[in-house]
């Protein structure tokens, strides 16, 4: 098993046809996504990647002739709420949207509507998800994977990279890595994906990535604490070193009025009793001496 | 992006809320201009106040009173000539000083936990809301805007009620719902109003009371800038690093700091885990520096420059983890960078990702410093710039040993 994504994902892409698109499209296939359909407007009944994919009109047209139940957003920033819009509109219930840069005012409406109409966002601006050996949805480098029984979840692309590739290093396989995003409004939190993780059986332990900014690392661990004891946890905080007030990169990066900071953040996951490594590669030794054994 | 006081105030104004008339001067002659129009048409005594982006300016002195011409002149060439928090005052605000009768706080944020905006008040006016929070929570009154339907008119009376503005109701409403606006018009993440006062003016039956916006404070979404451009004007770039421009420029991120070791790296969330191992191997970063996605040599390039014009460093470090970033193409990006570099500085460069064996041929043959892991690449770093600072000491040491001797 896994969460979020597997071999039951039908996968439609949104902007297939645009070089960042197109690209990741390719790599999702190679991997063994369901790449099912491709929706740009105006390109209805044009086939992408070499003719193994068609493209449709509407993300409606698109789940009516394939199925497709799960979206990945490659739209620029302008179009990409309505993007998630017209997917949720079409009865897509997991929304991928990998887009960086869409106003935080265009996000308050957005995820308003997909929480009504019950789809899950994942993003803005984030790298997607993999749940190794089933499928990969967004711009994550397969090849650092290995199957296994960690979830892990952090806000970010490259540090998720670097983590995750020391876990397989350390011949520690996963059952799903999610990308939050990096963004102050986003569809799914921390929070949201410990919930996931702890009802997927086959994820044994949980591995947190967050950094400076907001509270939603503080909000997981005290929920971690309650309903995740004898669940093995590591974490990573990034951003020790940032100055307040500063945008560090990700629009949500920023530690403002003297909160956000990752001391706080550390402190908090450690009352949880979870172990919070200085460096990313420490993070498979701490999820051992958390007791994971897999 | 913050904008400065007489800036966030036109914001405010633009969407009907009552802001006092204000002036903008750079010189003290400006600004004994500006007073005397606000004397001749009946002020007591006028305000002057340093344009800064920082807060705290009270404290620092630089707000003053005036109640003449010649006075205001003075006050603002003391404020025009003073740093606030390390950033040259280069323009005051003047204002007629308002009798105010009680001050409040309201301020709009975009609220993360609950994806919505909420509208503070609080009856200390005046108090940094911040410091509020802490000292005194229960002050504060928040409610959420609707995210489809906006702010509703009994939210905003509520908060009226709260904070004891019943008897300004009407207008507070007004105002509360206009700082939403403003929010939404403007793409703002942050629109503040402290303090929001009731001041007591002379009308022409008697003196009256009414609610006015007598400072604001607004901060502009940085993603949202493209579809206002004439937003994009009230940067101010007098106060801004030229190095920010130019990083921005190249679609860089890029924040300066004050250590000794450059670092260069794609994705903000890995670019900072690379500034905590420097400090964890016992160095400080120069700078948080994202190169972005899919970088090309050509920003590489770019990145260099700005890393370099900071003399205060002694030491490179360049961690990329390619995925949507080629590493060959950024080792070609640092090997055409350091052939056209204007001064040596030992670089590390890790590369690990797409194309990362093609990188790691390229800077063999070039003969770069590499490093497997991020905690290596972060250690050889700090050793490098020791041992450029330790050189500098002792080259320094021996030229005023030579100059003893001399």
């Amino acid at each position: 098993m896994s969460i979020l994504i597997g071999r039951q994902t039908r996968l439609v892409v949104q902007g297939i046809t645009g070089r960042e698109g197109e690209f990741h499209s390719r790599q999702m296939l190679d991997y063994g996504t369901n790449v099912v359909a491709g929706v740009t407007p105006g390109k209805g009944g044009l086939t992408a990647l070499d003719g193994r994919v068609p493209v449709f009109n509407t993300v409606a047209e698109a789940v009516r002739e394939t199925g497709a139940n799960t979206s990945c957003i490659f739209v620029p920033a302008a179009g990409a709420p309505d993007a998630v819009l017209e997917a949720v509109g079409a009865g897509i219930a997991t929304v991928f949207c990998i887009t960086e840069g869409i106003p935080a005012l265009d996000m308050l409406p957005t995820v308003e509507v997909v929480r009504q109409a019950g789809a899950r966002l994942i993003g803005p601006n984030c790298p997607g998800a993999t749940s190794p050996g089933q499928a990969k949805v967004g711009i994550i480098p397969g090849s650092i994977h290995r199957q296994g029984t960690v979830g892990v979840v952090s806000r970010s692309g490259t540090l998720t990279y670097e983590a995750v590739q020391a876990m397989t290093d350390a011949g520690i396989g996963q059952s799903t890595c999610v990308g939050i995003g990096g963004d102050p409004i986003i569809g799914t939190t921390f929070l949201d994906v410990l919930q996931l993780f702890a009802a997927d059986p086959e994820t044994e332990a949980i591995v947190l990535i967050g950094e400076i900014g907001g509270s939603a690392e503080e909000e997981a661990a005290a929920w971690a604490a309650e309903h995740l004891r004898g669940v093995p946890m590591a974490a990573f905080i990034a951003g020790r070193t940032a100055p307040e007030g500063k945008r560090m990169g990700h629009a949500g990066a920023i530690i403002s009025g003297g909160r956000g900071t990752a001391a706080e953040k550390v402190a908090a996951l450690e009352a949880a009793g979870i172990r919070v490594a200085s460096s990313p590669t420490e993070l498979p030794a701490l999820l051992r001496e958390a007791g994971y054994r897999g | 992006m913050k904008i400065q006081e007489a800036d966030a105030k036109s914001l405010l104004l633009a969407q009907g809320l009552p802001v006092p008339e204000w002036s903008v001067a750079r010189t003290p002659a400006e600004a004994r201009a500006a007073a005397e129009r606000f004397f001749a048409a009946g002020a007591g005594s006028v305000v002057i106040k340093a344009q800064v982006l920082v807060g705290g300016r009270g404290k620092a002195g630089g707000v003053k009173l005036a109640s003449t011409p010649a006075e205001a002149e003075a006050v603002a060439e003391r404020i025009l000539g003073m740093s606030i928090k390390g950033i040259p005052v280069r323009k005051v605000l003047v204002a007629t000083a308002a009798v105010i009768v009680k001050e409040y706080y309201l301020g709009a944020i975009i609220d993360r936990a609950s994806r919505r905006i909420v509208v503070m008040a609080s009856a200390e006016g005046g108090v940094e809301i911040e410091e509020v929070a802490r000292a005194n929570p229960e002050a504060i009154h928040r409610v959420s805007a609707h995210p489809l339907l906006g702010l509703f008119d009994y939210q905003a009376r509520e908060l009226a009620f709260g904070v004891g503005l019943g008897p300004h109701l009407k207008s507070f409403v007004r105002i509360a719902k206009g700082l939403v606006a403003t929010m939404k018009a403007n793409d703002a993440d942050l629109v503040e109003v402290n303090p929001l006062a009731i001041v007591r003016e002379t009308g022409p039956e008697g003196p009256v009371e009414r609610l006015a916006c007598l400072d604001a404070k607004i901060t502009l979404d940085d993603s949202a800038l493209v579809r206002h451009p004439g937003l994009e004007e009230l940067r101010d770039l007098d106060e801004e690093d030229p190095a920010d421009a130019e990083a921005r420029h190249h679609d860089i991120s890029f924040i300066h700091l004050d250590g000794s070791i450059g670092c260069m790296v794609n994705g903000a969330g890995l670019a900072m885990t690379t500034m905590d191992l420097v400090k964890r191997a016992g160095g400080e970063p120069a700078n948080f520096l994202d190169i972005g996605g899919g970088a090309k040599a050509d920003r590489v390039a770019a990145a260099m420059r700005l890393i370099l014009a900071d003399p205060k460093v002694d030491a490179i470090l360049v961690n990329i983890f390619g995925g949507i970033t080629r590493g060959d193409e950024v080792a070609r990006g640092l090997i055409e960078a350091r052939a056209r570099q204007a001064r040596e500085v030992p670089m590390v460069v890790r590369i690990v990702g797409t194309n990362a064996e093609e990188a790691a041929q390229l800077l063999r043959e070039a003969h770069f410093e590499t490093a497997a892991s991020l905690d290596e690449a972060a250690e050889k770093a700090v050793a490098a710039a020791r041992a450029v600072a330790a050189a500098r000491a002792a080259a320094g040491a021996a030229a005023t040993a030579t100059g003893g001797a001399a």
